[in-house]
């Protein structure tokens, strides 16, 4: 699996509460998640988000479960999130969701084009390769079925 | 020799394994999402060989239309699919699993992070995602990465105003906000034999804060006569030495009462440095810290007087909330000027009944004092029962009293 991006840089420890809040999650309209997506970060990210490769700091989804902040994410357009290290529900729930998390420490520019190769193993930011940490076995099948819903419709 | 977590998975750290998931639960929010992923993956019979459970605790009773109408939908998936249900005021889903008795080595799963509470018991229980629960739910099984754990040697017994939170508070601050990801804690030590359950459940809670996917105490006789009042015979887990990735030490007497200020749960600081600190909000309940005991804690320290704020207490649970009107605590915390709401978590995702204000300061026995978690523009500091309630009293933070 493979894609580039335009970076939006992130912090550290950035929290599945910032990525979205609570009271937007009672509703299954995945609009109002994209509508409100990093929201209590920065109101003005949302709009920039499709196409984006997120550059996020270390622990990136840390906190609660929700699944919406994974899906939040995907459905507003973003390539990838790459950070040193994630929290692992969220790592899962991105997997299963078929949106590539990828772990590698980067530098980030805002805007700067970024690429990745997650079958080669790395990650390309200003003009230099960087080794990525590959995924285990399983989570490969599952992102390359596209999500644990397809790989277990293929399955059962 | 083995870790507690590689006996129960059946491998070595770091190895993948697949296992059979003795229980799998989720609440009235994550429920939601995993009843679209059952249907998406085919629908069908869900697994046999899991104790599968729906327990409603984040938003009870609905606050509006919408939600009303998301949890009728899981009520009839519930009464179709035969699994159990815990309808509203039944209390928080982890409290309710406790209650009913997690079995030592047993394998837990429930879709919300705080299922590493039940790790008390001996098991190994971890919070997944809902897509993830779907699956587990058709498949009766899943995937785990074996953690690497983290020895967290606690000695001593706790001295002055000190409780479990306290500790609890101190090791998320030790550990840091990412220091147990992808691995377990294993609470173990002199000093863990003095650990009622209630105590445990209180560490295992907070083993999400540092990262962790669990957080386990071996079952030991606290554990055998907690399963005994239940009516069932549970045998201790021997400790056999193991190799540790980390290891840190806590002496219990060493353990003062702490804060986290906002917007870290591993950024703490002792109440006394905060002493003075006006708020807006008590808030006592939630999976940390809103049981029987917590209750009883609390209303000793209020009991005939008033608090000088609004001051919320919600009961982790029915069993609870009954428990506390047989003792008349409740009573007692009523007569105070406490506002008592439904068994649940409460105000502590900020998704109804009791929220914040722009500006307004809150301090909380729950787990996570995030940015607008409770609310925009709201500030949630973090604190064991006894600095609640002594805070309550004063309407600023204040020390809690040496208990007598």
């Amino acid at each position: 699996m493979n894609g580039e991006g335009p970076a939006v840089c992130l912090p550290a420890d950035l929290d599945t509460d910032i990525i979205i809040a609570g009271r937007y999650l009672r509703t299954k309209d995945r609009s109002v998640w994209v509508a409100h997506v990093l929201e209590d970060l920065d109101p003005s990210l949302a709009p920039g988000l499709a196409g984006a490769v997120l550059v996020a700091g270390k622990n990136f989804g840390c906190g609660s479960s929700r699944e919406q902040a994974a899906i939040a994410l995907k459905e507003a357009g973003v390539v990838a999130v790459i950070a040193p290290s994630f929290a692992r529900i969220f790592f899962r729930n991105a997997i299963n969701l078929g949106l590539p998390v990828v772990e590698c420490d980067l530098s980030c520019v805002n805007g700067e084009q970024v690429k990745f190769d997650l079958s080669a193993g790395w990650v390309e930011a200003h003009e230099t390769k960087f080794p990525i940490r590959s995924l285990s076995p399983r989570m490969q099948e599952i992102l390359a079925a596209g999500g644990l819903v397809e790989y277990w419709r293929c399955r059962r | 020799m083995s870790t507690l977590s590689e006996r129960i998975l059946g491998g070595a750290a770091g190895t993948y394994v697949d296992r059979k998931v003795d229980r799998a639960y989720a609440h009235d929010g994550t429920g939601v999402l995993t009843l679209e992923g059952v249907k998406s993956m085919g629908g069908g019979r869900l697994s046999a060989s899991t104790r599968i459970s729906l327990l409603f605790d984040h938003i009870v009773p609905a606050n509006n239309s919408t939600t009303a109408t998301l949890q009728q939908e899981l009520r009839v998936f519930a009464r179709d699919a035969g699994i159990g249900l815990s309808d509203i005021g039944g209390g928080i889903c982890h409290q309710v699993m406790s209650e009913t008795g997690v079995l030592p080595g047993e394998v837990v799963v429930g879709a919300d992070s705080h299922s590493c509470t039940l790790g008390a018991f001996g098991a190994f229980a971890t919070g997944v995602g809902a897509t993830d629960m779907a699956a587990i739910w058709l498949t009766g099984e899943t995937w785990f990465r074996v953690p690497e754990s983290v020895g967290v040697h606690v000695t001593g017994a706790f001295t002055g105003a000190a409780e479990a939170k306290d500790l609890a508070l101190t090791y998320v601050s030790r550990l840091g906000m990412d220091g147990g990801t992808n691995r377990a804690l294993e609470f173990i030590g002199d000093g863990t034999a003095a650990l009622s359950m209630e105590d445990r459940l209180v560490l295992s809670n907070l083993a999400v804060e540092t990262g962790a996917k669990t957080g386990l105490f071996y079952a030991d006789r606290v554990t055998v006569d907690y399963h005994r009042a239940l009516g069932r015979t549970v045998l201790p887990q021997e400790i056999e030495p193991c190799d540790y990735v980390d290891e840190i030490a806590l002496d219990l007497s060493d353990v003062v009462p702490v804060i986290a200020v906002p917007p870290r749960v591993d950024t703490i600081r002792p109440v006394a440095d905060l002493a003075g600190l006006p708020l807006d909000q008590v808030f006592v309940g939630t999976c940390t810290n809103g049981r029987y005991t917590d209750l009883a804690r609390f209303a000793r320290i209020v009991k005939k007087k008033k608090v000088a704020i609004r001051t919320i207490v919600v009961p982790a649970s029915r069993l609870v909330l009954e428990e506390a009107i047989r003792t008349g605590v409740l009573a007692d915390i009523v007569e105070a000027g406490c506002t008592i709401g439904t068994p649940g978590c409460g105000p502590c995702l900020g998704a109804h009944m009791g929220v914040l204000g722009e500006g307004e300061i809150c301090l909380s026995t729950a787990n996570r004092n995030f940015k607008n978690r409770m609310g925009v523009g709201g500030e949630i500091y973090l604190s064991s029962v006894a600095t609640a309630a002594a805070s309550a009293l004063s309407g600023k933070i204040t020390e809690p009293e040496v208990p007598g």
